[in-house]
Order: C-alpha cells, then structure tokens, then sequence
C-alpha cells in the first residue's frame, strides 16, 4: 500500500469497517511510515476533540416558550377524544 | 455494520399514538443536541433557535408519517438538518453563485496532509481548554458547507453513512467522499495550531 492508496482508505480504517485483508495492509504501511501514522492519530484526534464539547446550553426562557408552542401545536395534531 | 437498537422506540410508538408526555420526553432528550447541530451550522444563536423550534414542531405535524425505517434521532436531525440548509438558502437567496451539482466520485484532488506533527496535547485535556472551542469553531465555520454538514452528522451526531446520505439526498459514496475531505481539511487546520513543531514532519514526497 502506498501513502496515495492509504490515504483513500482512511475512513474506513478509522472507522473500524474496512476489509480485513486492505487493513493488514493498512497496519503494515502504519509500521513503517511515521508520518502516516501521525497522520490517522490527528484525525482520531480531531474526531474526538469535535465530538467532546461541551453541549451548547439552551436559554431556559427558550425552552420554556418551546415547549409551550409545541404543546399547542399537539393539541392541534391530537385533538384529546 | 450491524444495525443499531433504537432505544427511543417504545417511547416513539406512545408519542404517535397521541401521549404528548413521551413526546416531551424525546424532546428533553434530544433539544440540546439539535441546539448544537443547528449552531455549528447558521452560526447564530436565534437562528439556531429558530431551527430547533421549526424542527420540533414539524416533527409533531409528522410524528404520524415516521414510519421507523430509519431511527428517531435520525430522522430528527435530518429534519433540523434541512431547515438549517433552508435558512442559510433563504439566508443568502440574493447571491448569484449557483449550488454545484458536481458529482465527487473520485479522490482526484484529495486535500493531501501537509502539515504534518503530533499534537502538543491529548484531546480530552484539549477539549476543556476555552480557546479550544473557539479553534474548533471556526475550523468549522471556514469548511465549505456541503464538507461541514456531512462531518457534523457523520463525526458528532453519529449518524451512520446511510443515514446521513438520505437526510442529504446524497448518494452514499458522495456522502463518503466529502466525509474524508472534510476530516482532512480539518486535521490539517486543526494540527497548525495544536501540533507540536518540534515534531513535524516533511516527507519527501507530496505526502498522503
């Protein structure tokens, strides 16, 4: 495998679903290239920093004025029998 | 793949048959989730807002038509997906730049890794740095639309190719091609400013 040819196959190695005969190949190319190798752990890396914030926070006055709106909006859809 | 449980079911199938509480409660489960999701994507708080309520109520019109194929936290965010892309459409409907229709089926013109190191820091001590999050959001905001939402659905909500290719009305190679254009794009910016220079690399070649 080449650096050309891993880099097409980087989704699926990162995400655990590429075939197993290509990610021998893959781990063989890894051992031995140093930079390739830095290369998946940044973009393991960028996945998890992106994937580790801090939920946004909702105004609670949103939330409240939200839930409102939608209430109305049901009794509308399911008119109580 | 195998397929996953979705959990939200039996409280989906209460929620359809009329029980505004189960409603209410997939609601608290999932606002601040699609609160982010519509924030990384019109970059405004009230817009954001604007998005979560849109998405919520059109979900209450079309619990009915939610018939499972694809789970609920899914079809949620393919709905707050869409009027996110319809806000910035509207958002912008006097430029005259037309959306490319082009197909990506091909690696041609990969965005090859050129800054090359390890990272100064592991991510989860990354992550609880305030400047990081100003980095992670405009790495973001400076990705081309079409990069960002695919990376936002696939990479933070969680959603699976397939699902992500229907909320798109995007086939799932194309989904898979902008998916690695985007986490490429960035790693790369992403690495400039929390690589550790003294590690860089420079391969003797164009380096991919």
């Amino acid at each position: 495998m080449t650096c050309e040819e891993l880099l097409m196959a980087l989704n699926e190695f990162v995400d655990g679903s590429l075939e197993p005969g290509v990610c021998d190949e893959f781990r063989d190319h890894l051992a031995g290239c140093n930079p390739c190798q830095v290369v998946v752990d940044n973009i393991r890396h960028t996945i998890t920093l992106y994937k580790a914030g801090e939920p946004y926070e909702l105004p609670e006055a949103f939330r409240r004025k939200l839930r409102e709106a939608l209430r109305a909006r049901w009794t509308r859809v399911f008119p109580s029998r | 793949m195998f397929e996953r449980i979705d959990d939200d079911a039996p409280r989906v199938q209460q929620a359809r048959s009329g029980d505004l509480a189960s409603f209410e409660a997939l609601v608290e489960k999932y606002e601040q989730r699609l609160f982010g999701l519509a924030l990384r994507m019109v970059r405004q708080r009230e817009d954001a807002q604007e998005v979560v309520q849109e998405t919520l109520l059109s979900a209450v019109e079309h619990l009915k038509d939610y018939r499972g194929e694809s789970s609920f936290k899914s079809w949620l965010f393919a709905i707050a997906t869409n009027k996110a892309l319809h806000l910035l459409r509207h958002r912008r409907s006097h430029a005259t730049v037309p959306l490319e229709p082009r197909a990506e089926q091909d690696h041609a013109g990969l965005p090859h890794p050129d800054y090359i190191a390890r990272w100064r820091d592991n991510p989860e001590r990354l992550a609880e740095l305030p400047e990081t999050r100003k980095l992670l959001d405009a790495a973001l905001g400076e990705l081309d639309e079409k990069y960002r939402t695919v990376f936002l659905l696939r990479d933070v909500e969680e959603l699976s190719t397939k699902e992500t290719a229907l909320a798109l009305g995007l086939s799932e190679t194309n989904t898979k091609v902008r998916l690695l254009r985007a986490r490429l794009m960035l790693r790369e910016r992403l690495t400039r400013v929390l690589g550790d220079e003294t590690t860089r690399m420079f391969p003797d070649h164009a380096h991919g």
